[in-house]
């Protein structure tokens, strides 16, 4: 009589994650302090998937043998790790103190009513993620937001239709960022 | 040799040795610094901030916890600037706290409550944000409450390093922490093994029971005749009870607490301890059958519904070591409502079985489908752990202390000695031994006391020799060391052939349902489930029945209803099996 499910718990977890990342997870497997390497795995799982789903974080716990609550209280701790699907486009609304006196929380509000999200969402038709991010370096333009890895400033909340419109419509021109 | 290292506490002159934190060197000279999240059997955490201290030559304050001395340390436990931090600190925690003492069920037990009022602090100053979270009652066993949550990490510390079960993790960072099993998912959805040790170390009221007292109430207020109403306390309930209404630890009460049962108003009082006189025949009876070849060895022990339900998700491939007897609790009941509703002429729906467990986790295997009658009513419809028990006693005005010595009910109160000790850990083994040792030689009079497996070590091996057969045993309480001894097994090498694990550390004396300790004791700490086995040692050497096989009720039970042990009607109404279950516990 078997009454054993790890073969099965063991397949449908590797099928969860990444060839390569299963492969990393057994190199370290039972070396000293193996479970350190937690950050690592999560880092490798979210690089391929944009984020950490709960599918993905059992995965993890169950191959690596660390405790899926230690994944989850690690995964949620941290600022970087997502837990939501990431939309296309990334927007990323600085919140450091020279673009709040110029009026960032106005552009934040502007962006979650356009797009209906709130930060650390996702708009339904997948298209849109905003977060909210501190000080980009890029204080002589704020208020800016950064949309990807293309940084917008200085941006009013007029300006917002406008640049989630470039985003959007898939013109030519679209990627190219509003002339600073 | 270790090295002495000289300090003063308070201008006191003390010498301890090197190592020693500043709170233990203080403990020493009589001075309880005040403390939350630290508890002498976990791990140190230095969260709560609460036992800091001055140190001459230091600008800031230091935590007496993990601070350890040197030589010519000077310290202050209770400097103006101290008590005002701490009482600050005491205060921030409060803001964030649903002021709800009255209505809480840790009233007077809370140890929050008790820091506030030591620290004096007497009005709120602060009016703050508060975190607001839902309960999660989804659990048959243990409710969560993050609201009341001081972020101490105890049960975090007590499921990952006494239990091994790792179920609760801090989530989220700064005001938005919540403490919880991972994804925040519900309980019910979670690795939880329901052994309830989260509650007993939790300094609030953010783990409690599963309220069963409502149900209880109902049940003793419908018009006499309409339901039969029977109730079976464990054997530990007897050796812990009196602590709730002030009696010294380690005092039997079981006379006070069958009067205290039958005020209550119970139709009848039966007692666990014949269900444990049963389990150790069936038992015993599938030991040897096991010895005799039939079937895996070593033989699991499977009376603690903590450990089954770590069987079932963390080591789902011993299922078939394990016993397949139900609980002693689960026999009784499943006999409550069939023989006894044969011998009384009630249909088994006429009947209402309480059982008072000093156990969460029992509230869980009462509701499991196994544990269902064919129409799908429980065999026990009700479980009060002690402390639910105590607060109706107190709640009905009982003084329980003055009440005379009462007497079981016949026949499901008869019992042996061997069945109270199955309270303690190694009581199961020892009971078992008393009953197989005479079936293996055949001889009337086979040997009472196994010290071996006896005492709260967490981990205890021994080889005897019955028969002229070596049988090599293992008592296991507290899962961490169950891990152990599993391991072991998996690993081959030595034959075990019979092992008892009990989920809680110290054994059902000190489960998840039992007393909060008083005031100078701290939950975990040894002397606690000593005290109360001690109890029930006495309670078996004062009585004249011994083996549970020499119990004339159980004879008689297996004449007129059972036929045989292990037969075809006992397998069916006193046995159960088990299933892989997930989620599936990490090890």
């Amino acid at each position: 009589m078997t009454t054993d499910n790890w073969t099965e718990i063991k397949a449908a977890c590797e099928a969860a994650l990444p060839a390569e990342v299963v492969a990393f997870i057994e190199k370290h497997k039972g070396t000293p302090h193996s479970e350190s390497q937690l950050i690592a795995i999560l880092h490798m799982v979210q690089n391929t998937a944009g984020y950490l789903s709960k599918e993905q974080m059992n995965a993890v716990a169950q191959l690596a043998q660390i405790p899926l609550a230690k994944v989850t209280g690690v995964a949620t701790f941290y600022h970087y790790f997502r837990l939501n699907p990431r939309g296309k486009h990334m927007i990323n609304v600085c919140l450091g103190t020279a673009c709040y006196v110029k009026g960032a929380d106005k552009i934040a509000q502007r962006l979650m009513g356009d797009l209906g999200i709130q930060f650390g969402e996702t708009t339904k038709d997948g298209m849109f993620s905003l977060e909210s991010t501190r000080c980009l370096g890029t204080c002589g333009l704020a208020p800016v937001v950064m949309v990807d890895d293309q940084i917008h400033g200085p941006v009013g909340p007029g300006d917002i239709a406008t640049l989630l419109d470039r985003y959007t419509t898939k013109k030519k021109g679209a990627k190219a960022p509003i002339p600073v | 040799m270790t090295t002495m290292i000289n300090l003063t506490i308070d201008q006191e002159p003390i010498q301890v040795p090197a190592g020693t934190t500043v709170l233990k060197a203080a403990e020493k000279l009589g001075i309880h610094i005040p403390r939350l999240c630290y508890h002498p059997n976990l791990s140190l955490e230095g969260a709560c901030r609460v036992c800091v201290v001055q140190v001459e030559g230091f600008n800031h304050f230091l935590t007496a916890c993990g601070q350890e001395v040197w030589e010519g340390m000077e310290i202050q436990t209770n400097s103006p600037q101290i008590r005002q931090a701490r009482r600050d600190i005491i205060e921030l925690l409060l803001d964030n706290h649903p002021m709800d003492c009255q209505t809480c069920d840790r009233d007077g037990q809370c140890e929050l409550q008790k820091q506030a009022y030591r620290l004096g602090i007497r009005e709120r100053l602060f009016e703050g944000k508060r975190k607001i979270y839902p309960v999660d009652d989804s659990s048959e066993s243990v409710v969560r409450t993050p609201e009341k949550c001081i972020l101490c990490e105890r049960c975090v510390r007590v499921c990952e390093e006494v239990q091994g079960v790792h179920n609760l993790s801090q989530h989220g960072r700064g005001f938005q922490t919540v403490v919880g099993p991972a994804n925040l998912s519900k309980m019910d959805d979670s690795a939880c093994i329901m052994c309830g040790q989260c509650i007993n170390v939790c300094p609030t009221a953010a783990f409690l029971e599963k309220d069963h007292t409502e149900r209880v109430w109902e049940a003793l207020s419908l018009p006499r005749g309409v339901k039969h109403i029977v109730v079976q306390p464990a054997p530990s309930i007897r050796a812990a009870i009196g602590e709730c209404f002030g009696m010294p630890i380690g005092t039997p009460v079981t006379g006070k607490l069958i009067t205290a049962l039958r005020r209550l108003g119970f139709d009848a009082v039966f007692d666990t301890n014949f269900g444990a006189d049963l389990t150790i025949i069936e038992e015993a009876h599938e030991f040897l059958r096991r010895m005799g070849g039939e079937g895996q060895l070593p033989l699991l022990t499977s009376c603690s519904p903590g450990w089954v339900n770590f069987l079932e998700k963390f080591y789902p491939e011993m299922i078939p070591f394990t016993s397949t007897c139900k609980s002693p609790m689960s026999m009784l009941s499943t006999l409550m409502k069939t023989y006894y509703a044969e011998k009384k002429g009630l249909k088994p729906e006429e009947i209402y079985v309480v059982a008072i467990m000093p156990c969460v986790a029992k509230k869980y295997e009462a509701s499991r489908p196994e544990h269902r009658m064919e129409n799908g009513d429980p065999y026990t419809d009700a479980v009060l752990t002690t402390r639910e028990l105590a607060w109706m006693i107190k709640s009905y005005g009982i003084d329980f202390v003055n009440l005379p010595d009462g007497e079981f009910d016949r026949p499901l109160g008869i019992s042996s000695g061997a069945a109270d000790i199955f309270g303690a850990t190694g009581g199961v083994m020892e009971a078992a031994l008393r009953t197989a040792a005479v079936k293996l030689t055949g001889e009337e009079l086979g040997p009472l006391m196994f010290e071996d497996v006896r005492g709260v070590t967490g981990l205890k091996e021994a080889t005897l020799t019955i028969a002229g057969m070596d049988i090599n045993i293992a008592v296991s309480n507290g899962l961490t060391n169950a891990k152990v001894i599993l391991d072991k097994i998996k690993a081959g090498g030595k034959q075990y052939h019979l092992v008892e694990i009990m989920a809680c550390p110290g054994g059902c004396v000190a489960g998840g349902g039992q007393p909060y300790p008083p005031m100078d004791m701290d939950v975990l700490d040894p002397q606690l489930p000593l005290l109360r086995a001690k109890a029930l040692y006495k309670i078996d050497t004062d009585k004249q029945l011994r083996r549970s096989h020499e119990n004339p009720a159980i004879e008689h039970l297996y004449q007129e209803f059972l036929g045989e042990p292990n037969g075809e009607k006992a397998h069916h109404l006193l046995h159960t099996h088990y299933k892989a279950s997930l989620p599936r516990g990490i090890r």
